[in-house]
């Protein structure tokens, strides 16, 4: 299978803080690819130096074949770029917006209109299409912003924390419109601290800590490999001793206001908590999710 | 050529924007050097006694081509720092253009010809005024439009470039008070540079404005050499390119992180 982006051994430095310690990735065509991480993973760090606009410190790095310190321009007309904070040209219109942009690409006047167009329809904001950006709902600039960056048709859409900020309706209109543009072939990589976005979105995802990566694989084989089926949450009040449950299930992490229970039995590990005479605040059983899969990986919670 | 063409599109941005909010801006750009024109020119000139020190033309005349190039400069200091530093920091639109195939370097010469092509406009604004109001001695302040243009990219390049360099706009002010303000009064637009200390004038010599006022009257008034000619152009031409090599080193360091 052909990859888009193949990484090796790629690092990238500020000074003498190493924002990328060596990592190896590569990026598959029509795959939706995620980096799952929390805040200073340096999952933009690597975005930034794919999508070419950031040099690389370390190590080799091909995108669409090509080496980016040669052919940044080159590769940057087939890639679209969704930065994480929003940098539409909020004093011009929708429309304008979409037409300036497709022209920075070179194309000519006619195409740009009639791509803009499209675009418009794509995004939903046709009826917005002559009003300025800066009024939008977050939503809204959200939506037009991964329309501009669709107006060359890249075929690697490069997508940094895509809904960070967005209320939960915004967000799921949003990723409808990433999963039409995943079953027109357009190859994904998307960067988030979301696990339900990653689990949602990414065939394949490497969770990244501290500049490295932590494992790859997908969702299902994350959450198969590093955790159980289910897990058990058991809230106690604050400030109270935590029961040793230990013998209940296969891990069990501690956290300040819960423990988890990891098990493939989440009811029965729940029954026999009971049975021994511990009265949680609160109980929950539920299915494994890349949370857990983080947490085990690295101690922590994604969202802190 | 690809340069220029990438360049071209970054520079209908700017066209784009200014098309929609040319109004807001037009009160600093057009109608300020006007009225300087009025009150300095007409009123205040009007007791003006002609003297062989200023060629004995009147002072309206006098004045009217250098305030070509004083409008130009301050209009290049005006469009070198804040809206250099919004699209940096909070519009963000030179962070989107080099997620494009246009490089760092490309947006800066897009800035530079956007710049050049608004003092241009002004410049030739200003003309059109001063020559209704009868304060254009003849053609020859035709040529006072691209000259003035000249000694604002001149002090634009170099400030363009510094902008880059900021994070938080503190500096512009000291800028205006402390750079733009006496280069506007004491460069030989108002009166001749001979009437001050002598001490002072390798000051005056390093601005741009002195230059391009030099240039400008005497392009007016036909009184210019051609050997210093060359020389104020050469070094306005000198500060242009040194301004863009700065710019293009600190573009791609701010922009390519």
């Amino acid at each position: 299978m052909e990859n888009l982006v193949e990484a090796k051994a790629l690092t990238k430095h500020f000074g003498t803080f190493e924002a990328v310690r060596g990592i190896d990735v590569e990026v598959r065509r029509g795959e939706a690819f995620g980096f799952l991480g929390p805040n200073g993973a340096g999952k933009s760090s690597t975005m930034r130096m794919i999508s070419c606009v950031s040099g690389r410190t370390g190590g080799e790095l091909r995108v669409l074949g090509m080496d980016p310190e040669v052919d940044g321009p080159r590769i940057r007309a087939r890639l679209g770029v969704v930065p994480q904070l929003d940098n539409l040209d909020t004093e011009l219109t929708v429309r304008q917006n979409l037409q300036i942009y497709g022209r920075y690409f070179g194309m000519s006047r006619a195409r740009c209109r009639e791509k803009a167009e499209e675009l418009l329809e794509f995004a939903q904001l046709a009826d917005r299409a002559e009003h300025e950006v800066e009024p939008l709902s977050g939503g809204m600039k959200r939506r037009l912003t991964i329309a501009r960056s669709l107006v060359n048709e890249p075929e690697l859409l490069l997508l940094d924390e895509p809904t960070t900020g967005l209320d939960p309706q915004a967000r799921h209109l949003l990723w409808d419109r990433l999963f039409r543009l995943k079953q027109d072939g357009v190859t994904l990589i998307i960067t988030t601290h979301y696990m339900d976005e990653a689990e949602q979105l990414c065939d394949r995802l490497v969770v990244m800590d501290g500049g490295r990566i932590a494992a790859e694989g997908s969702p299902g084989e994350l959450i198969g490999r590093y955790s159980t089926r289910e897990v058990l949450e058991l809230r106690f009040p604050p400030g109270a001793e935590k029961p040793d449950l230990g013998r209940f299930a296969e891990r069990v992490e501690v956290l300040p206001d819960r423990l988890l229970l990891y098990t493939g039995d989440g009811e029965q590990a729940l029954a026999k908590v009971h049975e021994h005479g511990v009265q949680p605040v609160q109980s929950l059983v539920r299915r494994s999710s890349l949370e857990d899969v983080f947490l085990r990986l690295t101690g922590r919670t994604l969202v802190d | 050529m690809e340069t220029l063409r990438a360049s071209w599109f970054g520079f209908e941005r700017s066209w784009a924007w200014y098309r929609r909010n040319w109004r807001a801006t037009a009160v600093s750009s057009f109608l300020t050097p006007v009225l300087f024109l009025l009150a300095l020119g007409v009123g205040f000139g009007s007791q003006v006694r002609s003297t062989e020190l200023i060629g004995g033309v009147p002072y309206l005349q006098y004045l009217a081509p250098a305030l070509v190039v004083v409008t130009a400069v301050q209009g290049a200091t005006f469009e070198s720092t804040y809206p250099i530093m919004a699209q940096f920091m909070w519009q963000k639109s030179f962070i989107a253009m080099v997620s494009t195939p246009i490089t760092p370097a490309q947006v800066l010469y897009s800035q530079v010809m956007w710049v050049g092509t608004q003092l241009t406009l002004r410049a030739v604004v200003f003309v059109g005024v001063a020559a209704l109001l009868g304060a254009a001695a003849g053609p020859g302040i035709l040529l006072a439009i691209p000259l003035a243009a000249l000694a604002g990219l001149a002090f634009s390049a170099p400030l363009m470039a510094y902008s880059a360099t900021l994070e938080k706009p503190d500096a512009f002010t000291n800028i205006f008070r402390f750079v733009l303000m006496p280069m506007t009064l004491f460069t030989g637009a108002f009166f001749p540079v001979s009437q001050l200390p002598d001490w002072l004038l390798p000051l005056v010599w390093l601005t741009p404005a002195w230059h391009g006022i030099e240039l400008a009257r005497g392009a007016t008034f036909g009184t210019l050499d051609l050997l210093p000619a060359l020389g104020h152009i050469a070094y306005l031409g000198v500060l242009v390119v040194v301004g863009v090599v700065l710019g293009v080193k600190f573009f791609h360091r701010r922009l390519a992180v």
